[in-house]
C-alpha cells in the first residue's frame, strides 16, 4: 500500500517536468535533451535559496520560474531558431536539435560542476512524518505533490481555457495550418519553449524537497521525462499526467520489491513495451 | 483491348479507409484489366490519392480487399507490393537529392519486381533516361534538374523495375502547355507499349485522349464509371465538380 | 575496379603500413596515444557505417563496448581470450539485432532516445546481476597484452572495418542505405525492406563495438561496470565521427585524430572540464561544421568549380527542355 502512495506522490511530482518537455517537443518541436539540466538548475536554485535564506524552498519557485523562462526564451531565440530556419524537414530539425541540446546539456553540467563541484546536495525541510491510512509518509513528499498538482492544474487550465493556450495546442497539432490562421508560429514556439523550461525548473524545485541532487543527475531525469512524454502521447497533457503516475508507481515498486539500482531498467522496459505495442502513446493519435 | 476471361491485373473490392472519424475511401470497388489505361478522376479531396496510396501499400485499408492478379495484397507493406510489380510516381515529385540522375533511376531497378545490378543496371537506367527524353544528364546531380525533368526521372525510376502496373499520381500537374504536350506524348507512348496504368489526373483532355476507361470519385465513393466520354457527360459528375447550378 | 579506386586502395595500404611502424619507433606515450587513436578509429568508422547513411544518431556504442569488455573480464578464468573475443561479437550482434528489430521500425528520434539510456541500463543490469550472484562488482583481467600487440590488433581491426565499409559501399545494401537516407518512402516503394536494411547495419556496427571492447579489456587490469560502461565513450565517438564527416568512409578518421589529441590535452591539464569540452564540441559541430571536416573540404572544392558547374547545368537544362 505504501508503495502505491509513494509511487503516486513521486509520479505526481514528475508530471511537471514531463509537461515541460511536452511543451517543448509537442509545440516547439524541439527534442530538448537538456531538459534534465534545467530541472537540476531549478533544484540547485532551491537548495541555494533554502540554505541562504532559511525560508521555505517553495518560495524559490518565485525566482526560479521567471529566470528559467527568460533563459529558455533566450535559448530558443539564439540556439534553436537558427536550426529551425536551416532545417529542410522535421527529421533534420530533430537530429540537429538533439545534438544541439545535447551539447547544451554538457555545457550546463560543466558549468554546474565548476560552480558547485561534484558533491551531492540536499537539505532537510518538512521532513516530519504524516500519517495516511496509518502509515507514515514524509510531509515534504506530500507538499511537493500538492505543489505539483496545483501547477499542473494551472497549466492545464491555461492550455484549455485561454486563448494563448489554444494557440499552443493549435501549433502542436499542425504548425502549417496554424500559420495559415495567422498564428505567429515562431512566437508561439518560443513561448512554449520558455514556458516548458520554466515548468520543468519548478518541478526541480519541488523535487529538491525530498531528493538528493548532484550536477550529473540531469540525464536520468531527461530520460524519465522523455519516457513519460512518449508513453503518454506527445500532444496530450492528460497522457503525460497518467504516464507520470505509471512511471512513479513502477519505479517505486521496483525499488522496493526488487532493487533500488534498477529503476532505470524498469522505466526502460516500460518504454520498450509502449514502443512495441502502442508507439503513439496512450493518448496519442496514430500517424497514418 | 482488355481480355474478359483473364484475371484482372488489379481488383479492388469494398475498400474503406478511415482516418479517425473521416471516411476518405468509401466502399470502392473496381477492376483494372491487363493492358488497360484507367483514369481515376474527381474533385480535390475525393480520395483519389488515398486510393493510390492504398494500392501501393503506403496506407493500409481499414476494410476490404485489394488483389494483384491472384494475390491478396491488402495491407501488405509497400516494399512487398513493389516487388510484386506495382510501381508509382508521387503527387509531389520525390527525388533522392544526394544522388545523380542515373542513380535516381537505378534506385528503382535494384530491389523491385525485376532486379538488376552492375553494368546491366547502368545500361538499363541509361536507356530509360533516353526513352523519357533526358540525354546527357546521367551524372548530373538530380537537384540541378527542372521540375519537368525531375518528373521524367521519377517516371524512369518507376519503369526501372519492369512493373506490371504503373500508378501515375497527377504526373501532369504543374506543367506549362508545352511541357504538358510532351508529357502526354510520353504517357501515350507507354500506353502504346501495352502497359497497365492507373492515372489520377485533373487535366481533362489528357484523360480523354489517354484513358480507355474512367472512374469518378467524390467524397471517397465511386459515382460514375465508363468511357471518358460517358463519365464526363454524366450529370452526377458535373454536379460533383461544378456544384448544383451547372448540372 | 577503376583507376581511381586502385589509387585509393594503394594510398590506404601505404597509410596502414606507415601507421604499423609506430611501435618500432616509440614504445611509450605516443604508442599509447596511437592505441587510443586506433581504437577510436574502429569505433567511429563502424558507427558511421550505420549512422552515416541512415542519419540515426546511435548513442549506444558504450553499451556494446562494455558488453564486450565485461564478457572478457567475467569469463577469462573459464575460456581462452580469442574465444571470448569471438563470443563478444556474437553476443553483441544478437543484442543489437533484438534492439534494432524493436526500435528501428519506429522513428529516428525514439531510436536516439532509446540508445541514450541503453548504456546506463546495461550497466545497471550488470551491476545488479553481480550483486545478486554475490560476486564483487570489479573484475580482474590478468592477461598480458603489450601495447604494441594491442596497437597492431586494433590497426588490423580498423583495416577490416574499412574493408567492410568499402565493400558495403559498392553493394546493394549500401545503395539501399543511401536511398533510405535520402527518402524512406521512395525506398519502400522501390522494394527495399527498410527496417531490415537498418537492422543489418546496426548489427554490424554494434558487433564491431563489442569486438573492440573485448580486445581492449586487457588494457585495464581491473574492470568495473563504471569503467566498462562509461557514458562518455558514446558521446566521444559521435563527436569524432561528426567532426570528421559521416558521408565518406575515411571521414571519421579526420575527426578521431584531432579530437583524441585534444581530449588528451584537456584530461591531463583540466580534468574537471572534460564535460564542458564535450558540450562545446557538440555545439561547435552542430552550428559551424554540420558536415564535418570532409564537408568543409568538399565545399571548398566545389566553390572552385562552382561557376563552371552552374554554366554546365544551365546549358543542359536548355537542351533537355527542347527534347
Amino acid at each position: 500500500m505504501d508503495i502505491i502512495i509513494i509511487g503516486l506522490l513521486l509520479g505526481g511530482t514528475y508530471a511537471l517536468m514531463a509537461m515541460g518537455l511536452q511543451l517543448q517537443y509537442g509545440v516547439a518541436r524541439i527534442m530538448n535533451l537538456a531538459n534534465g539540466e534545467i530541472l537540476v538548475c531549478g533544484a540547485f536554485g532551491a537548495i541555494w535559496f533554502f540554505t541562504a535564506s532559511k525560508l521555505s524552498p517553495i518560495y524559490a519557485v518565485l525566482f526560479v520560474v521567471p529566470l528559467a523562462f527568460a533563459a529558455n526564451w533566450a535559448i530558443y531565440q539564439w540556439m534553436m531558431l537558427p536550426l529551425v530556419k536551416r532545417a529542410k524537414n522535421q527529421g533534420q530539425l530533430e537530429v540537429d536539435s538533439i545534438l544541439a541540446t545535447f551539447g547544451l546539456s554538457f555545457f550546463v553540467i560543466g558549468i554546474l560542476l565548476a560552480v558547485f563541484g561534484g558533491e551531492f546536495l540536499t537539505y532537510s525541510y518538512l521532513a516530519q512524518p504524516v500519517r495516511i491510512f496509518g502509515e507514515p509518509y514524509a510531509l515534504n513528499r506530500i507538499a511537493a505533490f500538492i505543489g505539483s498538482a496545483v501547477l499542473c492544474a494551472g497549466l492545464y487550465a491555461w492550455l484549455h481555457w485561454t486563448r494563448a493556450g489554444l494557440t499552443m495546442r493549435a501549433v502542436s497539432v499542425n504548425p502549417g495550418a496554424a500559420g495559415l490562421v495567422s498564428i505567429n508560429v515562431t512566437r508561439a514556439s518560443a513561448l512554449a519553449f520558455a514556458l516548458g523550461g520554466a515548468v520543468t525548473a519548478a518541478g526541480g524545485v519541488l523535487l529538491s524537497m525530498f531528493l538528493t541532487f548532484d550536477a550529473s543527475l540531469g540525464v536520468a531525469f531527461t530520460l524519465k521525462a522523455l519516457i513519460i512524454v512518449i508513453m503518454g502521447g506527445v500532444n496530450d497533457v492528460r497522457g503525460a499526467i497518467i504516464a507520470s503516475f505509471i512511471l512513479g508507481l513502477t519505479e517505486t515498486a521496483v525499488a522496493t520489491l526488487v532493487d533500488p539500482g534498477l529503476t532505470l531498467a524498469a522505466a526502460y522496459i516500460l518504454f520498450i513495451v509502449i514502443l512495441l505495442v502502442r508507439p503513439e502513446g496512450l493518448f496519442g493519435r496514430r500517424a497514418s | 483491348m482488355p481480355s474478359g476471361a483473364a484475371t484482372a491485373a488489379l481488383t479492388v473490392a469494398g475498400v474503406f479507409k478511415r482516418f479517425g472519424g473521416l471516411v476518405a475511401v468509401d466502399s470502392m470497388s473496381f477492376t483494372l484489366a491487363e493492358n488497360e489505361v484507367l483514369g481515376l478522376i474527381g474533385p480535390n479531396g475525393s480520395g483519389k490519392t488515398t486510393m493510390m496510396n492504398l494500392i501501393s501499400g503506403a496506407l493500409k485499408p481499414s476494410a476490404g480487399r485489394i488483389s494483384f492478379y491472384d494475390d491478396d495484397i491488402s495491407g501488405m507493406p509497400a516494399n512487398v507490393i513493389a516487388q510484386k510489380g506495382v510501381a508509382r510516381t508521387f503527387q509531389i515529385v520525390r527525388m533522392l537529392p544526394s544522388l545523380t540522375v542515373i542513380e535516381n533511376v537505378a534506385a528503382g531497378g535494384v530491389f523491385g519486381h525485376r532486379k538488376r545490378w552492375g553494368a546491366e543496371l547502368h545500361d538499363h537506367a541509361h536507356d530509360l533516361l533516353r526513352r523519357v527524353g533526358l540525354e546527357n544528364v546521367d551524372d548530373v546531380p538530380v537537384t540541378a534538374l527542372t521540375y519537368i525533368d525531375q518528373k521524367r526521372v521519377e517516371l524512369a525510376r518507376a519503369l526501372a523495375s519492369d512493373p506490371k502496373i504503373l500508378l501515375l499520381d497527377e504526373w501532369l500537374a504543374g506543367l506549362n502547355p508545352t511541357e504538358l504536350q510532351t508529357g502526354i506524348a510520353l504517357i501515350e507512348r507507354l500506353r502504346a507499349e501495352g502497359r497497365t496504368i492507373i492515372i489520377v489526373e485533373h487535366v481533362m483532355h489528357a484523360i480523354r485522349s489517354l484513358c480507355d476507361r474512367c472512374i469518378v470519385m467524390n467524397s471517397g465513393a465511386k459515382i460514375a464509371e465508363g468511357t471518358p466520354q460517358q463519365v464526363l457527360a454524366d450529370s452526377e459528375v458535373i454536379r460533383a465538380y461544378l456544384g448544383d447550378a451547372d448540372a | 575496379m577503376t583507376a581511381g579506386e586502385k589509387r585509393g586502395l594503394i594510398v590506404t595500404a601505404v597509410i596502414f603500413l606507415v601507421a604499423a611502424m609506430l611501435p618500432l619507433v616509440n614504445q611509450g606515450y605516443w604508442l599509447s596515444i596511437g592505441v587510443s587513436i586506433a581504437m577510436y578509429t574502429v569505433l567511429a568508422t563502424s558507427w558511421t557505417l550505420f549512422s552515416g547513411p541512415t542519419n540515426y544518431i546511435a548513442l549506444s556504442t558504450a553499451a556494446f563496448f562494455g558488453i564486450g569488455m565485461y564478457l572478457v573480464a567475467a569469463f577469462l578464468d573459464w575460456a581462452p581470450f580469442p574465444v571470448l573475443v569471438l563470443m563478444a561479437v556474437v553476443v553483441g550482434a544478437a543484442f543489437a539485432a533484438v534492439i534494432g528489430l524493436a526500435t528501428l521500425r519506429i522513428s529516428g528520434v525514439y531510436f536516439v532516445i532509446f540508445t541514450l539510456g541503453l548504456t546506463e541500463l546495461v550497466r545497471q543490469v550488470v551491476a545488479w546481476m553481480q550483486h545478486v550472484m554475490g560476486t564483487s562488482s570489479g573484475l580482474y583481467v590478468l592477461i598480458s597484452m603489450t601495447d604494441p600487440i594491442l596497437y597492431w590488433l586494433l590497426l588490423a581491426l580498423s583495416a577490416i572495418v574499412f574493408a567492410i565499409g568499402w565493400w558495403i559501399g559498392r553493394s546493394r545494401l549500401g545503395f539501399a542505405l543511401r536511398i533510405i537516407g535520402n527518402d524512406e518512402v521512395v525506398a519502400e516503394h522501390s522494394g527495399i525492406n527498410t527496417a531490415r536494411a537498418k537492422v543489418y547495419l546496426f548489427v554490424i556496427s554494434s558487433a564491431f563495438a563489442a569486438l573492440t571492447g573485448a580486445l581492449v579489456a586487457p588494457r585495464w587490469s581491473y574492470v568495473e561496470p563504471t569503467i566498462a560502461f562509461s557514458p562518455f565513450l558514446s558521446f566521444q565517438v559521435v563527436i569524432m565521427a561528426l567532426l570528421g564527416g559521416v558521408h565518406r568512409l575515411w571521414g571519421p578518421l579526420l575527426g578521431v585524430i584531432p579530437f583524441t589529441l585534444l581530449w588528451e590535452l584537456i584530461s591531463a591539464n583540466f580534468p574537471a572540464q572534460t564535460t564542458l569540452v564535450l558540450g562545446v564540441a557538440f555545439l561547435l559541430i552542430v552550428y559551424f561544421i554540420p558536415h564535418g571536416v570532409v564537408g568543409l573540404f568538399e565545399d571548398l572544392m566545389r566553390n572552385r568549380h562552382g561557376r563552371l558547374d552552374s554554366i554546365k547545368g544551365t546549358l543542359l537544362r536548355w537542351r533537355s527542355g527542347n527534347a
